[in-house]
């Protein structure tokens, strides 16, 4: 049982507040993603329940048990890092056993443990090699290997797919979800990888600036961001925004459009997928500046009232740059963002 | 243990004894220089600069340095870039050119000795050649040229070795984009080494050239076994005023002003060699 | 026409452009070599033809020039006496230094700047100077005229290098794998015992070896803090104007190899080092 607890941990560098008073409790077996772009602190939050980094203020619980003032080893917890940290100096089966041997387990434990792994991660037949011999992919396997032969109770990896090509890093998320659900361990995962986060998560944090602005699963977040700042980062392209004006009670003025939204007086942001806009016969007036054929879609970027603006279309569709589109939203997909606090509206 | 610290407790030891063995005697140096027993005084100073060996030792370390350090750098900088595009026997060229890195100025003032002595290879390649009847003894007051070369070409052999290792360890550390860039643009062979080589080797060039003009303000085994007494220095002079002369506070006065120029020379070389903030590798 | 003519003429000056460079790295090799080839001719010579003139510029593989070197009283004390000095140097120089290049590496802590500042500045000071005040203060504390005294000026001169080297060293191995260690149920000391010592010890060797090279190396400290237990380099020098020809050769050649197996040793840390020491 390894529930994680963190409550109010700062972290500052000197002048620098790298972390703002961090909240967040992590389930049991949870699959938590630190998502946010480089510099919000997510990989500092993750080293600090490493214990490889000292949180200024706050306190952290593994199952129960307070660990903030231990040292890494004494917590429980194995860790993989971003350029794997396999040991050059080692074969692969004393890389996988090395956490083993600090224990002093007996010698056919260790052999039995990194045997089992080494199946788990498809290594078996690497096991006499050294690092130098291993490609990215097979490093990264040795590294996971190592961290699941310490049966943790939390496991926590920081980017450890963004040095791998494209191909072999979706063959190792699908593969990585795989392992850790079966191992049961709670894991905390960082990445900028919205993908990543998208698919393999329970639940994600979306971290800014050092604070979460919100915690929720993969679903929740891509559909209702609680904050400007997630409807922007989620989603490739991200969530479109217009400027709205209060027109009669429950009603807005959005680029010419009348669009029902909440019953809130002053200013507001109306957000919409690009994905959410469908050709119309009448709708906001969108000059296409450039179109791109992805495929399976049709991305256009467009001007609405002057501001830039995206929509994903069929790919069937013919469109040229000049033309005029008539692009309407799907009314329950409508987001509302309030420009003073950035905050969601309902 | 905290690891606030462990940084200090780990840098304690080096601390402690440069204390002790480099801040400590530099404080006593300074003070017997400054005084002759009772007091602060010049007259160390005045003594050892009023004696009638001081200017000569004085140009001739001056001038050693000036002729060596020059064709030092040129021929590291020569080196090093022929280094650089060499593609077979890498290894080989640069373990030979790196061995007098090695080799004290003691045993290279002694190799270039056996070359330039009376009965030396100088002498047998030249009487073997029919150049001249009798071995000549350069090393004499009679060459007082052929001295001063001697000890500069000893000097140069010896010690270019160590801007050598410097620059190339620096030219290894500019990425080759930049010189391929320069080619793209229409850049000369010259012009590359002149306009991106050499001003990305700064920091390199300020190192190499620091350590080699102190050093070269230093020589002195070199020249006891070449010049003996013909060709003073203001190392050689040191020593003497210590061991033959008995006044260790002239000696300190001379090692203060040893020191002074360099410390002179090298925020000369700190100066015109600076690389602007942001503008580094 | 024209077109013709410098398609014939540029591969003939690139033909002597190769010729130029490659006869450059050759005179250049030979600038390096002959001069201790020559020396090793009057090392391998009887002392008779050492003294002799014209020289032969084949050795003839006498020992008696070093028959001689070895039995010229006090020698070999002086022989033994430097490799006792370098040998403590060594280890002194590496065991104090080798913590600081590891704090210099791993740490950031108010007063660095100021740490690195005194390493380098030493690094900017003619360092045996420093012997005039010693030998006052060690006649004081009975260190004068001892290997130990001498050691610890000579440790004195390789710190700097030691600590900058080592840091160096310390900084190629990224600090994930240390992080590793801990995560994996090691302490500080047992992370760097079972991590970093391994990756780390080629170059600590090839730093020491150094070190060893400085102090063999250094002669005006040795001879104003040597008196009775002369090392070396400060016999010779004692000795440059009245010992004869044959023996200076064969000292001056005992010097040498050392900095041929130094270099031989070391050539593969030579540049690496130097690389990261400049910053």
């Amino acid at each position: 049982m390894a529930q994680i607890e963190i409550k109010n941990v700062a972290k500052s560098f000197g002048a620098y507040q790298a972390l703002h008073d961090i909240n967040l409790t992590i389930e049991d077996q949870e699959f938590m993603v630190l998502l946010g772009a480089s510099g919000c602190g997510k990989s500092t939050l993750l080293r600090i329940i490493a214990g490889l980094e000292t949180a200024t203020t706050g306190k952290v619980w593994i199952g129960g048990r307070r660990i903030d003032n231990l040292s890494p080893k004494d917590r429980g917890i194995s860790m993989v890092f971003q350029n794997y940290a396999v040991f050059p100096h080692l074969t692969v089966f004393e890389n996988i056993g090395f956490g083993l041997r600090m224990q002093k387990l007996p010698n056919d434990e260790v052999t039995r443990r990194v045997e089992r792994t080494a199946g788990l991660m498809h290594i078996e037949q690497l096991l006499k090699r050294y690092s130098g011999e291993l490609s990215g992919g097979q490093r990264q396997r040795v590294a996971v290997a190592r961290a699941l032969a310490m049966e943790p109770d939390v496991i926590l990896m920081d980017e450890p797919l963004s040095n791998l090509d494209a191909l072999l890093r979706m063959e190792m998320r699908a593969e990585l979800k795989g392992v850790l659900a079966e191992s049961k361990t709670t894991a905390i995962y960082v990445t900028h990888d919205q993908v990543e986060a998208m698919s393999m998560a329970d639940r994600i944090s979306v971290m800014h600036e050092g604070k979460i602005v919100q915690a929720a699963s993969p679903i929740e977040v891509y559909r209702n961001p609680s904050a400007e700042f997630v409807a922007g980062f989620i989603g490739n392209p991200p969530m479109n925004f217009l400027p709205a004006n209060p027109a009669e009670s429950g009603k807005w003025q959005v680029a010419g459009q009348v669009i029902d939204g909440p019953g809130a007086s002053a200013q507001l942001k109306f957000a919409i997928r690009p994905e959410d806009l469908r050709l119309a016969d009448d709708g906001f007036k969108a000059v296409a500046k450039v179109i791109e054929p992805l495929g399976a879609h049709l991305l256009v970027t467009c001007e609405v009232d002057g501001q830039l603006f995206r929509a994903v279309l069929d790919s069937d569709f013919k469109v040229k740059p000049g033309e005029v589109l008539n692009l309407t939203p799907q009314p329950d997909r409508v987001r509302w963002f309030d420009p003073q606090t950035t905050l969601a509206v309902a | 243990m905290n690891a606030r610290i462990l940084p200090y407790v780990l840098i304690l030891p080096v601390t402690l004894f440069l204390c002790l063995f480099f801040l400590y005697p530099f404080v006593l140096v300074s003070k017997q220089a400054f005084s002759t027993g009772a007091g602060f005084t010049l007259d160390n100073f005045r003594e050892v600069v009023s004696y009638w060996k001081f200017p000569i030792s004085m140009q001739n370390t001056l001038l050693l340095a000036a002729a060596v350090v020059p064709v030092q750098l040129a021929l590291a900088l020569l080196m090093a870039t022929m280094v650089n595009r060499m593609q077979k026997g890498r290894d080989i060229v640069l373990y030979i050119w790196t061995i007098p890195l090695g080799i004290s100025d003691l045993a290279a003032g002694i190799i270039w000795l056996a070359i330039f002595e009376q009965s030396g290879f100088l002498n047998s390649m030249m009487s073997g050649l029919g150049i001249v009847d009798q071995p000549v003894n350069f090393l004499s007051y009679t060459h007082p040229g052929i001295v001063f070369l001697a000890i500069a070409l000893a000097e140069i052999w010896r010690a270019t070795a160590i801007m050598l290792v410097i620059l190339v360890a620096g030219i290894g550390l500019i990425p080759k984009e930049y010189c391929e860039a320069a080619e793209v643009f229409g850049a000369s062979p010259w012009k590359r080494f002149t306009r991106i080589t050499l001003p990305m080797l700064r920091p390199s060039l300020q190192t190499a050239l620091v350590l080699r003009v102190i050093l070269a303000f230093e020589i002195f085994a070199v020249v006891a076994a070449l010049g003996g007494t013909l060709f003073p220095v203001l190392m050689g002079e040191t020593y003497a005023y210590q061991f033959d002369l008995l006044n260790s506070g002239a000696a300190a006065a001379m090692a203060l002003i040893i020191l002074a120029i360099s410390i002179g020379f090298t925020l000369v070389i700190l100066r015109v060699l600076r690389v602007p903030k942001g503008a580094t590798i | 026409m024209s077109d013709a003519t410098a398609d014939a003429v540029a591969p003939d000056t690139r033909a002597t452009g190769r010729y130029l460079y490659i006869a450059s790295v050759v005179f250049l090799c030979a600038w390096v070599i002959v001069p201790i080839y020559f020396l090793l001719i009057n090392t391998l010579s009887s002392p008779e033809t050492v003294n002799s003139f014209p020289k032969p510029f084949w050795p003839e593989f006498d020992l008696g020039s070093l028959t001689f070197f070895a039995g010229f009283a006090g020698m070999l004390t002086a022989l033994k006496n430097s490799v006792i000095v370098a040998a403590m140097t060594m280890v002194m120089s590496i065991l104090i230094g080798a913590p600081a290049g590891y704090a210099l590496s791993r740490f950031e802590f108010p007063g660095k700047g100021l740490f690195r500042l005194l390493i380098l500045l030493t690094r900017a000071f003619p360092l045996p100077l420093l012997a005039l005040p010693l030998a006052v203060m060690f006649i004081q504390t009975g260190l004068d005229d001892t290997a130990f005294g001498l050691a610890l000026v000579h440790t004195t001169l390789a710190i700097p290098f030691a600590v900058l080297i080592t840091f160096s060293l310390f900084s190629g191995i990224p600090m994930e794998l240390e992080e590793a260690a801990w995560t994996l149920g090691c302490t500080r000391l047992t992370a760097f015992t079972k991590v970093v010592l391994p990756l780390i010890l080629p170059g600590i060797t090839a730093s020491a070896i150094f070190a060893f090279v400085i102090s063999w190396n250094e002669v005006f400290a040795a001879a104003v803090l040597t008196i009775e237990n002369r090392t070396l380099t400060a016999f010779l020098l004692q000795n440059l104007d009245t010992s004869p020809l044959h023996l200076k050769f064969a000292g001056g050649f005992i010097l040498v190899v050392p900095a041929l197996i130094f270099i031989f040793a070391v050539r593969k840390y030579l540049f690496a080092m130097w690389g990261i020491a400049n910053r």
